[in-house]
């Protein structure tokens, strides 16, 4: 999927996320978002976009790829 | 006429405290307000009646239920006379029957009772109580005028008025008043001249009825009667079904003549319409038999190539095989499944099934993606079930009404009548919309607050209610500290209390006069009961979420939850939006909205159906659709759903579908997604098969089999033998198991089976231990959340605004006759209120680009462009146009945009920025539309089947 898609849908969920939540916990709310609704391939291409340098992320959901990184790497099956 | 298995009881039902009477020696109790004409009935004695019947009031014109009441001379009419505490009352005597035969005689003079070569008999109540009262033929020679030999009036597709047959009992003019909210009828002169007449002495058709049928319903004889009883003939059976169109969910009893419908009679017991229906339901039933219909398998390699027709297993196992070559070639992940809100509960149960158990995958969406999946999200967070909150009757208990993005009257028309009605008994009317949508001012109802706002400011606009409702302390303190949690409360009313988001400050961002939006807030925070009611203008937004939350926030803040009268109303689309959401075709999330996450609720569905589920979501529609063009998604199950019409930006969806290596169409037609198909299952219309429906009140009710299915297996059992042959067996004797099995693993189902669906008529769910026969009104102690929760919902300007380039805000909408991508309607004579997509302009924009009425003009936006016929009017507001989209070559998603809602991925059909000017010729997109139709439906005419496997 092109990284702009899903850039675009992660700053979305931020702009929900960080009014309502403030800047500090918006990052666990928009990845805890993506965990539940956000299919895995989703989820591992906006990671790898986040490992290129994130361009176009907003603080929030760049924080919140973060998250959704280290989470990916704890449930990925060893090879 | 109603229909030929309905018991009238003459006057409708009372609710008063129980009063005991005698009527002919036998003692009955019934509730005070009562008719006596009822009380009777409800005793088992039917007193001959013609002006009366029990969805209307009483009107007292006949004078054939004449009764006698111990100590009174007269004999009075017993449908307008209540019952009262010891009453004494005869319905026979030798004088009554004196009486009857001689108001009787009177009639049958000028209707002659020429009865066996009527299309009516059998349900003409002139005939029945003739007989009934002993008046078997009309007196020879008839002396002074008559009415016999005045012209019929067929002008209505569906029903004819044959004025020589009417008996002037004003049924049908008290139905299109009370029941329908029309007044398009009336009683023209005094007397023997006087005669039914529609609008002002027009034809049917050219007046203002809305041919709801309710006049034709509520007729005693042939005067107005259905051509159905014409051109199919007298009915041999009677089944009690549910309307297979919106979300409504009316009750019908569909009469038949072997594989005919002859008419579909609304069910006066039915509990979403009482007998009432609307155009589409009570007569656009005969797509289910057009000639469109294929009932054939077909096949082919490429999209280009024509179809083949093959037998039932060679399409099932060619389907099969794909995709399981698909999935060993791409990974398991590369094939999914679309489930319809048009399908029953139990069929879009077995296609989510099926992908997740036989395609191992979690890849399966349902078309609510594209209508109120945010409804879903937004009341799930904040009251914790995914539901409207009411029955359709809370409304006859709201005071004050609050519509916002929906339009009852067009899209959920019974419903619509329902408020009228409430709204005649004097209950205000909020109308936020950027339209005059009718209730803004039809007949005897005006709304109090009409919010003409600008397309995709529904936050703004809320929080610009709250603002007002907070500031001015009209919160109820009281409800939200016992019912909800506080602190996120007090971060809600901290943040809409803020100046910026007053009406003032918004004013500019709304376009609403902060006079009217204040005075709007304190009506529905101060008016008693106040009820929301919302439908796509709200959720198919870029906020849609946000904004189904906001009117949570506001519903719970002023205590309008959990009772009567009150509540949070999304008025669904389609008929089965309700049940396709509850029957688990979320990627997310398990029948019963359990998440795939959910260890507990995983290995329960894992358990009984014997597989290893995966426990994480999987592709939305829309992520399908960017996954195939990336080339990671290949195959994919649509299951009576047209997504190349109804999907935004059209040429982006037909590029995804052509990317893909095996699209399985089922459906009764070859609509738009079918023209990139490789195998096409034919589907089994709602009159076809056994089933149920959920409407928008959460209630289930009953789809049985009317007819044999044209193409020999309902749908259910097509979904079977695909599972089968991709080596998943399931077997279902019936629909009804298959509900067993959902009951069994759904916790809000718990109770519901086809035994106490035939028993109780139908169940609003939660239908479990603690509520076995349903649940009318939710969250009445305390919210399924537990304690409600309020979030702070900013306003976000959409990413579609208006430049130099693309000046105007197109939104879209449906009209009353057609039904969403409009395969149904359009295949029936429902055409002839509405031909083709308009663009509605207003008249200062309509005259800056030189366009009049009927130009035919171009709408470009930035994701492409269509030309459609202008009518400029002043029903929307400058700076907007505004299109329905029943046809497809209208292409009026070939102009939305792939924006979409940030929780859901709904998309934002309501916003696009477009530019509109005069034109002669059709788009490009619409010449290659045409070409591309042409090639892609192509069916060989010669089959060699052996070749084709
Ligand atoms: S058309 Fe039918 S319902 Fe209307 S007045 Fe005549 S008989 Fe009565
Ligand atoms: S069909 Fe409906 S709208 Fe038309 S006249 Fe009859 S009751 Fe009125
Ligand atoms: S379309 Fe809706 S309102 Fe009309 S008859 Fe069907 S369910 Fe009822
Ligand atoms: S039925 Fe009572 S007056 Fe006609």
């Amino acid at each position: 999927m092109h990284a702009e898609y899903l850039v675009r849908m992660a700053n979305q969920i931020g702009d929900f996320f960080v009014p309502d939540k403030g800047e500090s916990e918006a990052p666990a709310a928009i990845a805890n978002h993506m965990q539940r609704f956000w299919e895995r391939s989703m989820r591992t291409q906006l990671v790898a976009h986040w490992n290129a340098g994130g361009a176009g992320l907003s603080p929030a959901a760049f924080k919140a790829a973060e998250i959704v990184a280290a989470h990916l790497a704890a449930t990925t099956p060893k090879a | 006429m109603y229909a030929i298995n309905h018991h009238d009881l003459g006057t409708p039902a009372s609710d008063g405290a129980a009063v005991t009477l005698d009527i002919d020696g036998q003692t009955v109790t019934v509730p005070s307000g009562t008719s006596l004409m009822r009380a009777a009935a409800l005793a088992g004695t039917s007193v001959p009646k013609l002006c009366a019947t029990d969805t209307l009031k009483a009107f007292g014109s006949c004078r054939l239920c004449l009764v006698e009441i111990e100590g009174r001379r007269d004999f009075p009419a017993s449908c307008t006379t209540p019952v009262a505490n010891g009453m004494k009352v005869r319905t026979q005597s030798d004088k009554l029957s004196a009486l009857r035969r001689g108001v009787m005689e009177l009639y049958v003079s000028d209707h002659p009772l020429e009865c066996e070569a009527c299309p009516a008999k059998g349900h003409c109540e002139l005939e029945s109580m003739a007989e009934v009262v002993g008046v078997t033929k009309s007196p020879y020679n008839v002396k002074g005028p008559t009415h016999q030999g005045a012209v019929a009036d067929t002008s209505n597709p569906y029903f004819n008025f044959n004025a020589d047959l009417c008996i002037v009992c004003s049924r049908c003019v008290r139905a299109c008043n009370e029941v329908q909210g029309t007044f398009a009828l009336t009683v023209d002169s005094r007397g023997f001249a006087s005669t039914i007449s529609a609008s002002q002495k027009e034809s049917f058709l050219a007046s203002e009825c809305v041919s709801c049928g309710a006049c034709v319903e509520s007729c005693p004889t042939a005067a107005l009667s259905e051509k159905g009883l014409i051109t199919v003939g007298k009915p041999e059976k009677a089944v009690t079904t549910t309307c297979a169109y919106c979300g409504v969910g009316c009750s019908f009893v569909a009469e038949v003549k072997g594989q005919q419908v002859v008419r579909m009679a609304p069910n006066r017991d039915g509990d979403a319409n009482h007998g009432h229906a609307c155009v589409k339901g009570r007569f656009a039933y005969g797509y289910a038999t057009h000639a469109d219909r294929i009932t054939k398998p077909m096949i082919r390699a490429k999209i280009t190539d024509p179809w083949q027709e093959v037998s039932w297993d060679i399409a099932i196992n060619h389907a099969a095989s794909e995709f399981k070559r698909i999935q060993s070639q791409y990974g398991r992940d590369s094939v999914g499944g679309i489930t319809s809100s048009r399908c029953t509960n139990e069929e879009v149960y077995l296609v989510q099934k099926l992908v997740r158990a036989a395609f191992g995958t979690n890849n399966v969406d349902t078309c609510a993606r594209v209508c109120h999946s945010p409804t879903g999200y937004g009341l799930k967070a904040t009251i914790g079930e995914s539901a409207g909150t009411q029955t359709f009757d809370s409304v006859q208990k709201s005071d004050v009404i609050f519509v916002i993005g929906a339009n009852p009257t067009d899209g959920h028309p019974v419903f619509g009548s329902q408020m009228k009605r409430r709204l005649r008994q004097g209950a205000k009317l909020i109308v936020a919309d950027p339209r005059a949508i009718d209730l803004v001012r039809t007949p005897h109802v005006k709304a109090d607050y009409h919010l003409p706002l600008k397309p995709g400011t529904n936050v703004a606009l809320l929080n610009s209610m709250a603002h007002v409702i907070v500031t001015e302390g009209l919160t109820r303190e009281f409800y939200v500290e016992s019912r909800c949690d506080v602190d996120s409360y007090q971060r809600w009313k901290a943040f809409v209390a803020q100046p910026s988001q007053s009406p003032e400050a918004l004013e500019a961002v709304t376009g609403v006069p902060a006079g009217d939006l204040r005075a709007a807030a304190r009506l529905y925070a101060s008016g008693n009961n106040g009820a929301i009611y919302y439908g796509l203008g709200v959720t198919e937004h870029s906020q849609g979420t946000t904004t189904v939350i906001a009117i949570a926030n506001l519903a719970m803040a002023t205590g309008n939850v959990g009772r009567e009268g009150v509540g949070i109303n999304p008025l669904r689309g389609q008929n089965n939006v309700q049940g396709s959401c509850d029957m688990g075709s979320f990627p997310h999330e398990f029948p019963g909205y359990q998440h795939v996450s959910n260890d507990k609720a995983r290995s329960s569905f894992a358990a009984e159906w014997g597989v290893t589920l995966a426990a994480e979501p999987g592709l939305r529609i829309p992520n399908m659709f960017e996954a195939a063009l990336d080339g990671s998604f290949k195959g994919l199950y649509v299951h009576g759903e047209d997504i190349a019409q109804s999907d935004p930006n059209t040429q982006h969806v037909t590029a995804a579908l052509s990317a893909m290596e095996c699209v399985v169409v089922q459906d009764l037609f070859l609509c738009e997604t079918a023209k990139f198909a490789h195998v096409f299952l034919p589907g089994s219309s709602f009159l076809e098969k056994d089933g149920t429906f959920t409407n928008a009140e959460r209630r289930i009710s009953r789809v049985r089999q009317a007819i044999e299915p044209l193409a020999g297996y309902a749908d259910w059992q097509v979904t079977a033998m695909l599972s089968e042959a991709l080596g998943y067996s399931m077997h279902y004797s019936s629909p009804s198991a298959i509900m067993d099995e959902i009951a069994r693993l759904t916790p809000t189902f718990t109770d519901v089976s086809y035994a106490k669906l035939d028993e109780l008529g139908s169940i609003q769910w939660p239908c479990n231990a603690e509520a076995p026969n349903g649940t009318p009104t939710m969250h009445i102690d305390e919210f399924v959340i537990g304690r409600g929760r309020f979030f702070v919902t900013e306003y976000v300007a959409t990413a579609e605004r208006v430049n130099a380039r693309f000046p105007l805000l197109l939104t879209t909408g449906r009209i009353l006759s057609q039904y969403n991508v409009g395969a149904q309607t359009r295949r029936t004579d429902n055409v002839v209120w509405h031909e083709e997509d308009l663009l509605e302009i207003h008249p200062d924009d309509a005259e800056a680009r030189g366009i009049k009425h009927g130009d035919w003009v171009g709408v470009a936006s930035r994701a492409g462009d269509t030309v459609l016929r202008a009518e400029v009017t002043e029903r929307v507001q400058c700076g907007v146009v505004y299109t329905t989209f029943h046809y497809p070559e209208s292409g009026a998603n070939v102009i939305t945009t792939d924006n979409s809602d940030w929780a859901t991925n709904c998309p934002e059909y309501k916003v696009t920025a477009v530019q509109v000017s005069k034109v002669n010729h059709p788009s490009a997109w619409q010449t290659r539309y045409r070409e591309f139709s042409k090639e892609t439906t192509r069916v060989a005419r010669h089959t060699d089947l052996a070749t084709s496997s």
